[in-house]
C-alpha cells in the first residue's frame, strides 16, 4: 500500500491527473480509450480497486458523459476524460449537463484535427471549449495547464470550482502535456471533502422529491433558466480569471499563450531579452473566464500583442475583442500536432518590429 | 346527508396511487403511457420503495414522466437513459434504479447504450413501452413499426427493403448473460394489467439480488399516431401487434442456472 500523503514523484501528465482526481475523492470515473488519454482510464481501472471509488470504462464516449449526467445528478464527485474526437461526440451530453447545473469535471486531452487528424498535441479545441462547444447557451469553467504540476493542481481547482458553481469544469490540456513526464507533488489524500448535495437524487427520504432536467416547455421558464445561467457566469467571469504574466511591466512587445505554448513562449521573451527587445508574456490560465482585463490594461500601454497557439488562430479572437483596436494583435500558429519553437516566436517578433519600423519610416 | 359524510361510509376498494402525483396527463385519451405509469407507481406503494428509488425519464412522449411519479428522477437525453440510470445506480447502488423508455428512445438511438447496459448486468429496471411509433414528434415510423405500417415517413407503408424489419430488440437482449429477467407484457385489458404489475413487483424483487438487468417490454398503444379511436387500438393491438410482439416471459431467472 503505498503512502497517500502528499510525496513528489516523476509522471506522466495524464496519470497525474489520474492520481490526483483519486486523492481529490473521486466518487466515479466513466471514460472510454483514445490516445493520447488513454493513460487517465488505464491509471484508474489499476489504482480505483485498491483505493476507493468506481471505475468504468464505457462504450463509447456518448455512453460515458451521460453517466457522468447520471452520477453527477446523484450527487457524486465525477470526472471523464477524452481527446478531441471523443470530445465531439460528448458534446450534447455536456449541453445537458450545463444545463441541468450538475458539477463534475472534464479533461480534454487535446489532439490535432478537424477529423480523425492526429494524436500529436494540438489547441484547435479552443472555441469548442470555451464557446460553448455544443448546442444552446452555456459556458464551461475552462482550466488550461500548462506543466505535469497543474495536471495535477488543476484537478483540484476544477471540483472546487464545478462544485461550488453547479457547472462543469473542463480541463484544456494537450497530447504534449498528457504524455510527457515531469516532477509533481500531490496534496494529501482526502484534502478536498465532499457532501452529498441536497439536489441530488438520492431517493426522496425526508423531504419533496428532487428531479433533474434540463427541459422546460414555458418559454417565459426557459428564458428564466438562460438567464440564470448568464448571471451565473458573469459571476464566474466577475471572481474566477486567472492568469500569469513574465516580463510585462516595461514591455513593448507581449506575447499571449496558454498550456505548453505559453511555457515555449517564457523561453522566447528571454530569448528577446538577451537581444534588447522588450518582450513579454501573458498566459491566460482560466480561458473561460477569459482575462480581458490584463489583456485590455496592456493593450493601452504596448505596441503589439503576438498571440502564440497550436491552431490556426482562436484565441487570438479573444485577444483582438479585449485589446479592442488600442493595439496591433498579430498571430504565429502551427497545426496538425506540431509544436511551435522558441526561435520561430522570436524570429516572427523580430518581423513586426522591422515591418512597423518601415511603415514608422514611411510616413516620415 | 353531506356528500363527504357519504364518502366516509363508503368502502374504498380502489385508489389512485400515492406515488402518482396529482398533476394532470398529458398523454393523449386512451395512451398505454397513463396506465404503465399508473400501475408502475402502485408498484412502488406497494412495496414501500418510494424513499428508496430513482427513475430515469427518456425523451419521447414519456419525457415528463417525472412529473406524475412522486420519486426522485432524471430526466436523460434521447436514448441515453440506461446510461444516465448506470451512472446513477453505480454509485447508489442501495437504490432501485429503473429507466422508462419508447421504442425510438431505446431501439434506434440508443440501441448501443441499451445492448450494453444489458450487457453488463446493469442492476436495474429498463421498462421498454413499445407502440410501434414516434408519438411525440407526430406519429413517424419507429424501429418496431409492423410491416407495412403507415406513418408520416412511411406514407406507403413500411416497406422491409427499404426500412428494413421491425426491431425485435427484448428477444435479442434475452440472448445477453446480463439480462435476468426479460419479459413482453402489454397495458391494454385488465388481464394484461395484472400481469404487467406481477413482472414490476418480480423485477424490483430481483433488482435486490443484484444478478442483472431486469427488462419489461410493454406492448402499448398510440391513438393520436395511428389514427384510430382509443377502442380500435384495442382491436389492433390484439390483432396487428401481438402476432409480431407475442406476450410472455423470454427470459426468466429459473432458466439462468443460477
Amino acid at each position: 500500500m503505498e503512502t497517500q500523503k502528499s510525496e513528489i514523484r516523476l509522471m506522466k501528465g495524464n496519470e497525474a491527473l489520474a492520481e490526483a482526481a483519486i486523492r481529490a475523492g473521486l466518487d466515479a470515473y466513466f471514460g472510454y480509450p483514445i490516445t493520447p488519454q488513454s493513460e487517465v482510464l488505464e491509471y484508474l481501472t489499476l489504482e480505483i480497486p485498491k483505493r476507493r471509488g468506481i471505475v468504468l470504462q464505457a462504450e463509447s464516449e456518448v455512453a460515458s458523459i451521460n453517466m457522468i449526467y447520471g452520477a453527477a445528478g446523484a450527487g457524486a464527485r465525477v470526472m471523464t476524460s477524452s481527446s478531441s474526437p471523443g470530445m465531439s461526440l460528448m458534446q450534447e451530453g455536456i449541453s445537458y449537463i450545463a444545463a441541468a447545473e450538475l458539477p463534475c469535471l472534464l479533461v480534454n486531452v487535446v489532439r490535432g484535427g478537424p477529423g480523425l487528424g492526429t494524436i500529436q498535441p494540438s489547441q484547435g479545441d479552443y472555441f469548442q471549449a470555451t464557446k460553448g462547444g455544443g448546442h444552446g447557451d452555456y459556458r464551461l469553467i475552462v482550466l488550461a495547464p500548462s506543466s505535469v504540476q497543474e495536471m495535477c493542481d488543476f484537478v483540484f481547482e476544477g471540483f472546487k470550482l464545478a462544485e461550488k458553481y453547479r457547472n462543469p469544469t473542463l480541463i484544456l490540456s494537450d497530447g504534449a502535456l498528457g504524455q510527457m513526464m515531469e516532477k509533481v507533488e500531490f496534496p494529501e489524500d482526502g484534502s478536498l471533502p465532499h457532501q452529498i448535495p441536497a439536489w441530488a437524487t438520492t431517493g426522496k427520504k425526508g423531504r419533496e422529491r428532487n428531479f433533474i432536467t434540463s427541459l422546460h416547455m414555458e418559454p417565459e421558464k426557459m428564458e428564466e433558466i438562460n438567464l440564470h445561467l448568464q448571471r451565473k457566469y458573469k459571476e464566474i467571469e466577475e471572481n474566477e480569471v486567472r492568469y500569469e504574466t513574465f516580463e510585462t511591466d516595461d514591455a513593448e512587445v507581449v506575447l499571449v499563450a496558454f498550456g505548453l505554448p505559453a511555457r515555449i513562449c517564457q523561453k522566447t521573451v528571454e530569448l528577446a531579452r538577451a537581444k534588447g527587445i522588450k518582450a513579454g508574456l501573458v498566459r491566460p490560465i482560466t480561458l473561460f473566464p477569459f482575462p480581458k482585463k490584463i489583456i485590455s490594461d496592456l493593450s493601452k500601454k504596448i505596441d503589439h500583442f503576438l498571440v502564440v497557439e497550436l491552431n490556426a488562430g482562436q484565441m487570438v479572437e479573444d485577444v483582438m475583442l479585449a485589446a479592442n483596436g488600442n493595439c496591433p494583435v498579430h498571430f504565429k500558429g502551427r497545426m496538425g500536432g506540431m509544436l511551435v519553437q522558441p526561435e520561430e516566436v522570436l524570429e516572427e517578433i523580430e518581423k513586426i518590429i522591422e515591418h512597423s519600423m518601415t511603415l514608422n519610416a514611411g510616413q516620415e | 346527508m353531506p356528500e363527504e359524510m357519504l364518502i366516509e361510509q363508503m368502502e374504498c376498494v380502489y385508489q389512485k396511487p400515492h406515488t402518482l402525483t396529482d398533476d394532470y396527463m398529458h398523454y393523449c385519451p386512451g395512451c398505454g403511457h397513463a396506465v404503465a405509469h399508473k400501475i408502475l407507481m402502485e408498484v412502488v406503494d406497494e412495496m414501500g420503495i418510494q424513499e428508496d428509488i430513482i427513475g430515469v425519464a427518456p425523451v419521447g412522449c414519456s419525457v415528463f414522466a417525472y412529473n406524475y411519479m412522486n420519486i426522485d428522477m432524471q430526466e436523460a437525453a434521447h436514448g441515453r437513459a440506461s446510461a444516465v440510470a448506470t451512472g446513477i445506480k453505480r454509485v447508489r447502488p442501495d437504490k432501485y434504479v429503473f429507466s422508462y423508455q419508447g421504442d425510438g428512445d431505446l431501439a434506434a438511438i440508443g440501441t448501443a447504450e441499451t445492448i450494453h447496459s444489458i450487457n453488463r448486468g446493469e442492476n436495474i429496471l429498463i421498462v421498454f413501452i413499445n407502440n410501434g411509433i414516434y408519438g411525440m414528434t407526430g406519429g413517424q415510423m419507429a424501429p418496431t413499426s409492423l410491416f407495412g405500417q403507415k406513418t408520416s415517413t412511411s406514407p406507403y407503408g413500411r416497406d422491409v427493403e427499404h426500412n428494413g424489419y421491425p426491431l425485435k430488440i427484448t428477444e435479442l437482449i434475452a440472448h445477453l448473460p446480463g439480462a435476468y429477467y426479460v419479459t413482453r407484457q402489454a397495458v391494454h385489458s385488465p388481464n394484461t394489467v395484472r400481469k404487467f404489475k406481477k413482472a414490476l413487483k418480480n423485477a424490483f424483487e430481483y433488482q435486490k439480488l443484484n444478478k442483472g438487468t431486469c427488462f419489461i417490454e410493454v406492448v402499448s398503444n398510440c391513438p393520436s399516431g395511428w389514427k384510430m379511436t382509443p377502442k380500435e387500438t384495442l382491436t389492433y393491438i390484439e390483432e396487428k401487434m401481438l402476432p409480431e410482439y407475442p406476450l410472455g416471459d423470454i427470459k426468466v431467472p429459473a432458466h439462468n442456472n443460477n
